[in-house]
């Protein structure tokens, strides 16, 4: 089958390679029908994450139609259409069984590489490295996918693949990253970051009862789609982000700041420009470490902060329910379309934010 | 290039002293790699970074000759072996041991079952292939080592409190000594049960070559650590987490043909 593979720093190649197998007996094979490049994708492509190897098939957010499942699956049957959680749950842990999902207890082959660069490891995610897991990922015609009786949601028939797509993430991913900022009456949200995550962030913000979003980002595209989705914008390569985030909210300063970027200078301006008192919270992608983080600043202010990866699964069935009822088209996102083997110009160009790319969709 | 065993003559073999903080096998180790990385500095003079390796070198190779650790000294510990030297005089073994701990979703009970039953013991240990029960107490073990070698002994229970513990050791003379054992205690607020694995286990082999893995850093541990992670894997999910056999690309992989 195709599969899009890393090879080193911005070196991703389509390759053909093996078929997957059923190797346990909670595991299922599907068939790929549509799969995305994910911002925290480009944090491999551009060599960030260690225990990448040569040949790895990249890519969590996916979904597709159910070929085959093993003997101790009962909740899937070939043939069923699914989207599949980026991260992968056993869902009888101590975590799973508390809907701290991506943190699951058994799903990392690897946890002992986790656990002595994190202290702890967390849930095994696909296509994220040798540390995660080292799952093969869903940019490929066909995936394995372990724990099938868990992860997996069946999409109704009524729903396009890109409406269903990115429940494995993206939009779970903002909407946590709203509901982490426990929205009250009369808030003002602040966006750093209008990508993918940052777009589904503020609309679930807004359907959160915020009663303003802010967007920050300096791509008009992405902007334009923010505003597109109701919020105010600011474009920080031509204005002060901090003054007119005061001026803007009455000298208040929002009651939350979202940080959808995963880079310290936006999350250090989050943190100052963040009211007393406010929520700090962090769906961007962190690694390592982070210098010059205005600790202080958080710490006199009383702010809280709230981060990790997405308990995908916790939100799945909500999520569907907003969509089945109108409240929000998912597909609103996509500015591009290409097939598996562009993959590699896929990449170059969300990475580098040309002709407007906001989210690649790829078609095996 | 230095061998180990040419090495290890260098070490001088008395009782070490109150400066010495590094062990005699790892002294051995440090002035075999010191010299060698002095040596590789040596014919690549030319290049940037030969003289950061071979200072580097060079330190490791007085730091084997005199066992002192400046690393260690800084850190307040150290490798020296006064209470291993004693216990091997005193006829004892120069056996690698490792515990963990981790905490199981099932009562004490269940957990203590299932380890009690032995044969599931190739399911999470690494290196054992089967345990296959003898009698009440006696039971045969074979392993394979991750050279390929396969070895095998008897084991005997010498310890056993249903739900609390469980102990096992190898019969005395076997070519491997082993022992082991589990402890359950009731993790509170309904968090299952705590599980602690100590394993002891002296490979055959040459004692250098046993002595190199052990330097090479707490194998050992991560062994213990790693069985206990499967474990609980099965208990509680009923599977272990693997990737093995799952589909990559090698080098040999062909670009597909463009459409």
């Amino acid at each position: 089958m195709k599969a899009n593979c890393w090879f080193g720093k911005h070196d991703v190649r389509v390759r053909e390679v093996p078929e997957p197998q059923l190797l346990n007996p909670r595991d299922a094979v599907v068939r790929v029908s549509s799969t995305a490049i994910c911002g925290s994708d480009l944090h491999l492509f551009d060599g960030h994450v260690p225990s990448m190897k040569e040949g790895d098939i990249l890519g969590h957010e996916f979904m597709g139609e159910v070929l085959a499942v093993g003997s101790a699956v009962e909740s899937l049957q070939p043939g069923d259409r699914v989207v599949v959680p980026f991260a992968i749950s056993c869902g009888r842990c101590f975590y799973c069984q508390r809907g701290l999902w991506s943190l699951c207890d058994n799903s990392n082959p690897n946890a002992r590489v986790a656990a002595e660069r994190y202290g702890f490891a967390c849930a095994g995610l696909f296509g994220y490295s040798h540390m995660m897991g080292g799952y093969a990922g869903g940019q490929a015609e066909r995936v394995r996918v372990p724990f099938a009786d868990v992860g997996p949601l069946k999409v109704p028939a009524g729903l396009s693949d890109e409406q269903a797509l990115f429940l494995s993430d993206i939009f779970p991913t903002g909407y946590m990253a709203a509901e982490n900022c426990q929205i009250q009456k009369g808030d003002v949200i602040a966006v750093w970051g209008c990508g993918p995550v940052g777009q589904f962030a503020l609309r679930s913000a807004l359907l959160l009862g915020a009663e303003r979003v802010i967007a920050i980002d300096r791509e008009p595209a992405r902007l334009s789609m923010a505003s597109a989705g109701g919020a105010d914008t600011i474009d920080f390569s031509v204005e002060d982000v901090t003054e007119c985030l005061r001026e803007m909210t009455g000298g208040r300063g929002p009651d939350a700041c979202i940080d959808c970027v995963g880079l310290e200078a936006a999350l250090g301006q989050a943190v100052r420009a963040c009211r007393k008192g406010g929520v700090v919270s962090i769906p961007g992608v962190y690694g390592g470490f982070v210098d010059r983080l205005p600790l202080g600043s958080a710490f006199n202010k009383g702010l809280t902060f709230k981060m990790g990866q997405t308990h995908v699964r916790r939100y799945m069935e909500r999520l569907l329910q907003l969509v089945l009822q109108g409240r929000i088209d998912p597909s609103f996102v996509v500015t591009h379309r290409l097939t598996l083997e562009f993959a590699p110009e896929a990449y170059d160009l969300f990475k580098h934010k040309r002709d407007g790319c906001v989210k690649v969709v790829l078609t095996p | 290039m230095t061998s180990m065993e040419e090495a290890e003559d260098f070490v001088p073999a008395e009782h070490p002293g109150p400066d010495v903080n590094v062990s005699h096998v790892e002294r051995a180790a440090s002035i075999t790699l010191g010299t060698a990385l002095v040596a590789l500095a040596l014919s690549r003079r030319q290049t940037t970074g030969a003289l950061t390796v071979g200072l580097f070198g060079a330190y490791m190779a007085w730091r084997g000759a005199t066992g002192h650790c400046l690393l260690y000294e800084a850190l307040d510990t150290g490798t020296a072996e006064d209470e291993e030297d004693d216990r091997l005089a005193a006829g004892g073994h120069d056996d690698a041991s490792a515990e963990a701990a981790a905490t199981i979703g099932r009562a004490p009970e269940e957990v203590y079952a299932f380890c009690r039953a032995l044969d599931g013991a190739p399911r999470f240990m690494a290196f054992i292939e089967s345990v296959q029960p003898l009698d009440a107490l006696r039971s045969r073990w074979m392993a394979r080592t991750p050279s390929g070698q396969t070895l095998g002994w008897v084991a005997e229970v010498i310890e056993d409190r249903p739900g609390e513990l469980f102990a096992w050791r190898s019969l005395p003379g076997e070519a491997v000594h082993h022992a082991g054992a589990f402890r359950f205690r009731l993790a509170p607020g309904g968090r299952g049960t705590e599980v602690r694995l100590d394993v002891e286990y002296q490979p055959p082999g040459a004692p250098l070559a046993r002595a190199v893995a052990r330097w090479l850093g707490s194998a050992a541990e991560y062994v213990v650590e790693d069985d206990l992670r499967r474990l609980k894997q099965i208990l509680e999910a009923g599977e272990t987490a693997t990737t093995r056999g799952q589909p990559r690309a090698s080098p040999g992989c062909a670009p597909p043909a463009r459409t």
